[in-house]
């Protein structure tokens, strides 16, 4: 979309909150966001009672952050976004850029998504102590990774949705997707390391890192708890390279990354789509 | 077919003085099934246009292209003088009812009318009469999911009209509206046309167009069949309806 006339950045922008305030509206009302942040309170509340502390607890979330909030992100954003098609269609009839209703249509989704995942989480660790024990700084990088991963699973399945016409087909990409990034992907690692043994394999393993958002938010926490014997090779690889902090910087730049370019192709596609 | 009668209606072939919206060869042919073809095309102000044709024939299409909802692969659409250019300003003139009318599901229709007020930036003197002429008062606080086809469609109209829009653009405006309601909103279209307003409908059913419209512009493949005024189409087949009349007219072409 090209800004042709002046004001309309400024118009744009507020528009884009218009939008967001009631897509927010619609989706606080419905009943699964209430079960998605749910289901964090009573999952932290009963690895308290089980486990007992909040580095233990911390660890056992890792796992269900890595895999359970790609899944749920990249599935409901695309019902999300297939979901309100052709209101989309009747807002774009009225005075409002594309641009525009495609940042309130994200913000809409991902603010009440990241939400209930950060106080679903945060609430009950708070209400069993978890961070007595220094584990603030756990906790709340735990919370950060989540909610990148919420942001990039959700850009993911709007590029997808926006690009593929046909909502079936857009949801198989979807799961498609998932099953490539939290199973395939390491198997493939595995079957590399078990093939190709005698081989140099750091840089071709690190290269491949980087194009796997779960596995890079995996490195990022077991990085930053230390965590040697749950790394992976990946993850001790990156340790071995970058050393500690440029790992995780380097980690944390090409997640940014994961969330930048499909954001950005899906706004573009959301620019020039036939509706 | 000979012309038995000189039509007295103006005839079809020459542009009229002011078009408002001036679709001029939008081609749509990359690989989309209900793709357009190159045409020319003015809509005249303060009248009726009909855009008819078998499904499929592009009608739904160029509507949608005009409005900006389909970006056109080449050519250049004005409306009101104005060239469509991406910015969006030139769609405060316009209404637009869709074929299918979906809102989100747990916001209720005085929510999306507020919505809409919104980005429209609020602007003082919306007509709510539709609102009462359509009994839909009572229904306006309900959630979507809630709402029958008909009351969405009905959402749809009052969204159309409520804004005072200089061109209105009805994609099959009466489909699942039950016999009163679509009375009282052809009623209502006849009295936006005679305040001045430029209409533009789709519809299957011609008894409806016969009654609204004023020039049938007929869509084959993407292309302008023929485009005629109603009272030339009637006059000069002799039939007694519009449907038979537009049957004949297609048959002739086809023969000839």
């Amino acid at each position: 979309m090209n800004a042709l006339t002046s004001g309309s950045g400024r118009q744009g922008g507020s528009d884009t909150l218009k939008i967001t305030r009631y897509q927010l509206r619609d989706v606080l009302r419905s009943r699964w966001i209430l079960l998605y942040g749910l289901f964090f309170v009573l999952l932290t509340d009963l690895l308290f009672r089980f486990g007992g502390s909040g580095e233990r607890v911390i660890l056992s979330l890792l796992n269900v952050v890595l895999i359970g909030i790609p899944l749920v992100s990249i599935v409901l954003g695309a019902m999300y976004m297939y979901a309100s098609r052709e209101f989309t269609e009747m807002l774009l009839a009225h005075p409002v850029r594309r641009r525009s209703l495609f940042l309130g249509l994200f913000a809409g989704l991902s603010l009440p998504m990241s939400t209930a995942f950060v106080l679903g989480t945060a609430l009950p660790y708070l209400a069993h102590g978890g961070g007595a024990a220094g584990g603030w700084g756990a906790l709340a990088f735990l919370l950060g990774t989540g909610v990148a991963l919420t942001l990039v699973f959700l850009a993911l399945s709007f590029l997808v949705a926006v690009a593929t016409e046909d909502r079936i087909r857009g949801l198989g990409l979807c799961l498609g997707a998932w099953i490539a990034f939290a199973v395939v992907y390491d198997a493939v690692i595995l079957m590399a390391i078990y093939l190709l043994g005698d081989f140099p394999l750091e840089r071709p393993v690190i290269a491949l890192s980087m194009l796997n958002p779960v596995d890079l938010a995996r490195i990022l926490l077991l990085l930053e708890f230390d965590i040697s014997a749950l790394m992976g090779f990946t993850g001790a690889l990156f340790r071995d390279f970058f050393g500690g902090t440029g790992g995780r910087l380097a980690a944390m730049g090409a997640l940014l990354a994961w969330l930048a370019v499909p954001f950005a192709l899906g706004m573009r596609s959301f620019g020039r789509k036939n509706f | 077919m000979t012309p038995s009668t000189p039509p007295p209606a103006p005839p079809p072939g020459p542009v009229p003085a002011t078009p408002i919206i001036r679709p001029q060869q939008p081609s749509k042919r990359s690989g989309r099934p209900r793709g357009l073809g190159d045409l020319d095309l003015d809509l005249e102000t303060g009248r009726t246009t009909a855009i008819l044709g078998p499904n499929g024939a592009g009608k739904t299409t160029l509507i949608k292209s005009i409005l900006g909802l389909v970006i056109p692969d080449g050519g250049t659409i004005t409306v009101a003088g104005e060239r469509l250019d991406g910015s969006p300003e030139y769609r405060r003139r316009i209404g637009y009812m869709p074929q299918i009318a979906r809102y989100p599901e747990n916001l209720t229709a005085r929510e999306i009318l507020a919505m809409v007020s919104d980005l429209r930036g609020n602007p003082a003197g919306t007509d709510e009469s539709l609102v009462d002429e359509l009994r839909l008062e009572a229904e306006l606080d309900k959630p979507f999911r809630t709402l029958s086809g008909g009351n969405r469609q009905k959402v749809s109209a009052v969204l159309a009209l409520r804004f005072r829009p200089q061109i209105l653009f009805l994609d099959e405006p009466t489909a699942g509206l039950d016999p009163v309601s679509s009375s009282v909103f052809k009623d209502r279209l006849l009295r936006e046309r005679a305040e001045g307003r430029t209409l533009v409908l789709t519809s299957h059913v011609m008894a409806e167009v016969q009654e609204l419209a004023d020039t049938v512009v007929y869509l084959l493949d993407g292309r302008i069949h023929f485009r005629e005024s109603v009272e030339s189409l009637m006059g000069s087949t002799g039939e007694a309806s519009l449907e038979r009349a537009i049957a004949r007219r297609i048959t002739a072409r086809v023969v000839a």
